[in-house]
């Protein structure tokens, strides 16, 4: 039973880590380039998990996830919002728009799959 | 900073994509930097900015590259205010932009393993001077409303870091600390020591920053287990503590130590539930797919980047040589059907004609992976001129034109360099200043002009400007200065190459922009080396337009060959101006066995290629061989062969690499008999040529 995650981010070098890492975990991971892009990636698929950036160019991550719960198959699919802001006002924002989580990047390869894994196992 | 890496993973498998990734937000950067009108900036503009800075800092931060960190951190910081409307965009603030991206590229090209190491002052002024934008807007701010960062609540922090050993040494913790700078001013503890090294660090910090988050910084900086953070006092200042941070922290389930938190009770998590159990879920939302089900989605799934892939230089380098063997043996193969019955053979004819287009095909697609657009090039410009013009105090447009000519990739970086000392040449000499401008009655404002097109299986560059244009008996008395050969009645066109001369360019003229050692001549040099060639067309204050016309693409030649006696030479197509068989009363003989050939009244030098390469030649009557005349920057020669073979395209192999470097040829090549070919290199043939001449006479 393989597990896909959606990973969302502008930065190439990101999704290649996160995809690279989690798909060593045993995950299946699909990329986006932005909020736009994941929100066409993730319309019509089973997604287990959605990591997504925050600041990106087209939509933001935080409109996608307000889009994406609005969607009804990913009304309670786990969103990790990954910022390299940990401020408060970011954390209050990001479950506002209904994120699941938040984590810090940039995040150690192992700490994600950790971390994934407390998430949907 | 320490690298908060797993052993088992090996980082710099991702450095390239970051490096790549980066210098694209670097350079777009500094495009949007170059066009934004600093008055009405677009909003977008300004988050494409940011955006940029923010995603290098991601990276940097990824691979512990500390200092490309710290200088992206402050530009974020900087452009985060600008974009949000609380910061001015000020000329100033572009600059320093400008020049972080320089020492940014710097850092990059460093850390790539080219180029040479940023001295660390360089990127702390940069940050200095960028903290320094905040540090006077936050004073205007603060003496505006009385609120502000002031209003926050103040806690002072105590930060242990140990012990230290060798995994992590005392000077991890000083990079851990230069990033913990913005939250606050830090101060080392001072311990006492029992005379051995210490095996701990401790510091202090009066900060904003709750515990919580310096947990979530530090969480990946440093392994959890070598660094403790404790609350030594709290120091309300300016009122209660912010309400905001305080609920948002309670709300937050945070697990600060692992940079991670959850907004939900961790118990409702698909992890912690039984499969298929999740409330309010459509059902099946979250269970697991089914593989079959992934196998057919799975092709589906392209990543970020389908438009386009990144592949190395070298691979495609591989692919056109390997298409270059495959033309050559495709023109073998032709050759020898050739010979065949083409009645009997018609299959075989039909498959090799079909070989040939396909072939033919596949190379010109090979090739088009090579070129690049020219916008490449012309980027750059923009601020080259800015800077230059700045420093010139004129007052300059750029104009760019075909950005989007293609040329093979080698010989567009070869051409920057060129056309920089053109560019600047314009900049410097060319235009005149904006009093001189207006005083002639022509617009303040001068004009520089890029442009790229494609002619033939050429590109011609132009970099044109309407300065004052070239002043011929300026020109006529500085060379006569120089002590160089001139006359008054040399044609214009023979007066304006005089500026490619070497030693031209002259003490008096060496400017802090240009004429700095590298003359003109340089320029000419490094074009014909790239086998193009330079024009120049002026106009007395009206400008001077300099094209460069330069051949697609190094790897493939249209040429001419020649036999001279048992051997084959290739003359490249483009540097023939004319072939023909001369009667014996068109030949002149001069002094030392040196020929002059009379070609509609002009008598040019004759040269022949079997006594220049040293090989036998089957013909030794002119009028019984065939003269080749060749034309180079102006000057012609009559090359001297046994006959013509034919024309084709060649692929051209490198005799430098594959051999050594010859005088008088440029390169080699294998013909469809699979014997190997010399392509002569032109310009040596016809100076050699001249020169024989000019001792003769």
């Amino acid at each position: 039973m393989i597990r896909t995650i959606l990973a969302v981010d502008d930065s190439a070098t990101i999704r290649q880590m996160v995809a690279f890492t989690l798909k060593g975990a045993g995950y299946e991971v699909l990329e986006a380039s932005d909020g736009q892009d994941g929100l066409e990636k993730a319309k019509g698929r089973q997604v287990s998990l959605v990591l997504t950036d925050q600041n990106m160019p087209r939509m933001d991550g935080l409109t996608m996830i307000r889009s994406l719960r609005g969607m009804p198959e990913y009304r309670s699919v786990p969103i990790l919002v990954l910022t390299t802001e940990s401020g408060q006002d970011m954390k209050a924002r990001g479950k506002a728009a209904g994120a699941t989580g938040w984590l810090v990047k940039p995040f150690d390869p192992r700490r994600l799959v950790d971390v994934v894994k407390k998430i949907i196992g | 900073m320490s690298n908060p890496t797993d052993d088992s993973m090996d980082m710099s498998q991702f450095h390239g994509v970051f490096f790549d990734e980066a210098a694209e937000h670097l350079d777009r950067m500094e495009g949007l930097l170059l066009e934004i009108d600093i008055t009405s900036a677009d909003t977008e503009q300004l988050n494409a900015i940011f955006r940029a800075a923010h995603s290098i800092k991601g990276g940097a931060a990824t691979f512990g590259f500390t200092d490309v960190t710290e200088l992206t951190h402050e530009m974020e910081t900087v452009f985060d205010k600008v974009r949000k409307g609380e910061m001015a965009l000020i000329a100033d603030l572009v600059d320093v932009f400008l020049a972080s991206g320089d020492t940014l590229k710097a850092l990059l090209a460093h850390r790539r393993g080219d180029g040479e190491a940023v001295p660390l002052e360089e990127v702390e002024a940069l940050c200095l001077r960028l903290r320094a934008f905040l540090a006077s807007e936050e004073e205007r701010e603060g003496g505006a409303s009385g609120t502000g960062r002031g209003g926050k609540a103040r806690q002072m922090i105590e930060l242990a870091f140990g012990p230290l050993d060798e995994g992590f040494a005392s000077k991890s913790v000083d990079g851990v600390i230069a990033d913990l700078a913005d939250f606050g001013k830090l101060e080392e503890m001072v311990e006492p020591q029992d005379g051995g090294p210490a095996t701990q660090r401790r510091f202090r910090m009066l900060t904003e920053v709750s515990l919580s988050d310096m947990n979530d910084t530090l969480g990946f900086m440093v392994s959890p287990d070598k660094v403790k953070v404790s609350l030594v006092e709290e120091q309300a200042q300016g009122g209660e503590p912010s309400a905001t941070s305080a609920g948002a922290a309670s709300e937050a389930t945070s697990v600060g130590d692992e940079g991670f938190g959850l907004f939900v009770d961790a118990a409702t998590l698909p992890a912690n539930q039984p499969v298929s159990q999740p409330v309010g879920v459509v059902s099946g939302s979250v269970t697991p797919i089914k593989p079959a089900a992934k196998a057919t989605q799975a092709p589906a799934a392209p990543s970020g980047e389908a438009a386009s892939i990144r592949v190395s230089v070298d691979k495609v380098d591989q692919l056109i040589n390997l298409v270059g063997e495959l033309v050559i043996t495709q023109a073998m193969l032709a050759q020898t059907a050739s010979e065949a019955d083409p009645v009997l053979y018609e299959a075989l004819f039909n498959g090799l004609a079909q070989l040939q287009r396909n072939t033919r095909d596949l190379q010109e697609s090979a090739m088009s992976i090579r070129m690049m657009p020219m916008s490449f090039v012309f980027s750059r410009f923009p601020r080259v001129v800015r800077d230059v013009a700045a420093k010139l105090g004129k007052d300059v447009e750029l104009q760019t034109i075909g950005e989007g000519t293609e040329l093979d990739k080698g010989l567009i970086e070869r051409i920057i360099d060129p056309l920089t000392h053109l560019v600047r040449n314009s900049l410097d000499h060319g235009l005149e200043s904006p009093e001189e401008r207006v005083a002639k009655g022509k617009v303040r404002k001068g004009t520089i002009t890029l442009r790229a097109s494609h002619q033939g299986g050429s590109i011609v560059i132009e970099v044109s400007d309407d300065g004052r244009g070239l002043h011929r008996s300026k020109i006529l008395g500085k060379a006569r200065e120089r002590g160089m050969e001139v006359s008054d009645d040399m044609t214009d066109q023979d007066v304006w190459k005089l500026i490619f001369e070497a030693g031209f360019s002259t003490a008096d003229q060496i400017t802090d922009v240009s004429g700095r050692g590298v003359g003109m001549d340089v320029v000419r040099r490094n074009i014909q080396e790239m086998g193009g060639r330079v024009e120049i067309e002026t106009t007395a204050d009206i400008g001077t337009r300099i094209s460069i016309k330069l051949p697609l693409t190094l790897a493939i030649l249209d040429g001419m060959s020649v036999r001279v006696g048992e051997e084959v030479f290739i003359i490249p197509l483009a540097y023939i101006s004319e072939s023909l068989q001369p009667s014996p009363d068109a030949m002149r003989s001069l002094h030392g066995n040196q020929h002059v050939v009379a070609v509609r009244g002009d008598y040019l030098p004759v040269l022949s290629l079997a006594q220049a390469f040293n090989v036998k030649a089957d013909v030794e009557q002119y009028e019984k061989g065939i003269l080749v005349i060749i034309e180079s920057e102006g000057a012609k020669t009559a090359l001297f062969v046994d006959s013509l073979v034919g024309q084709n395209q060649v692929v051209i192999k490198s005799l430098e690499t594959n051999y050594r470097k010859v005088s008088g040829i440029s390169g080699a090549t294998i013909m469809g008999d699979g014997r190997v070919a010399m392509i002569v290199d032109v310009a040596y043939l016809v100076g050699l040529a001249n020169s024989r001449l000019d001792k003769a006479a």
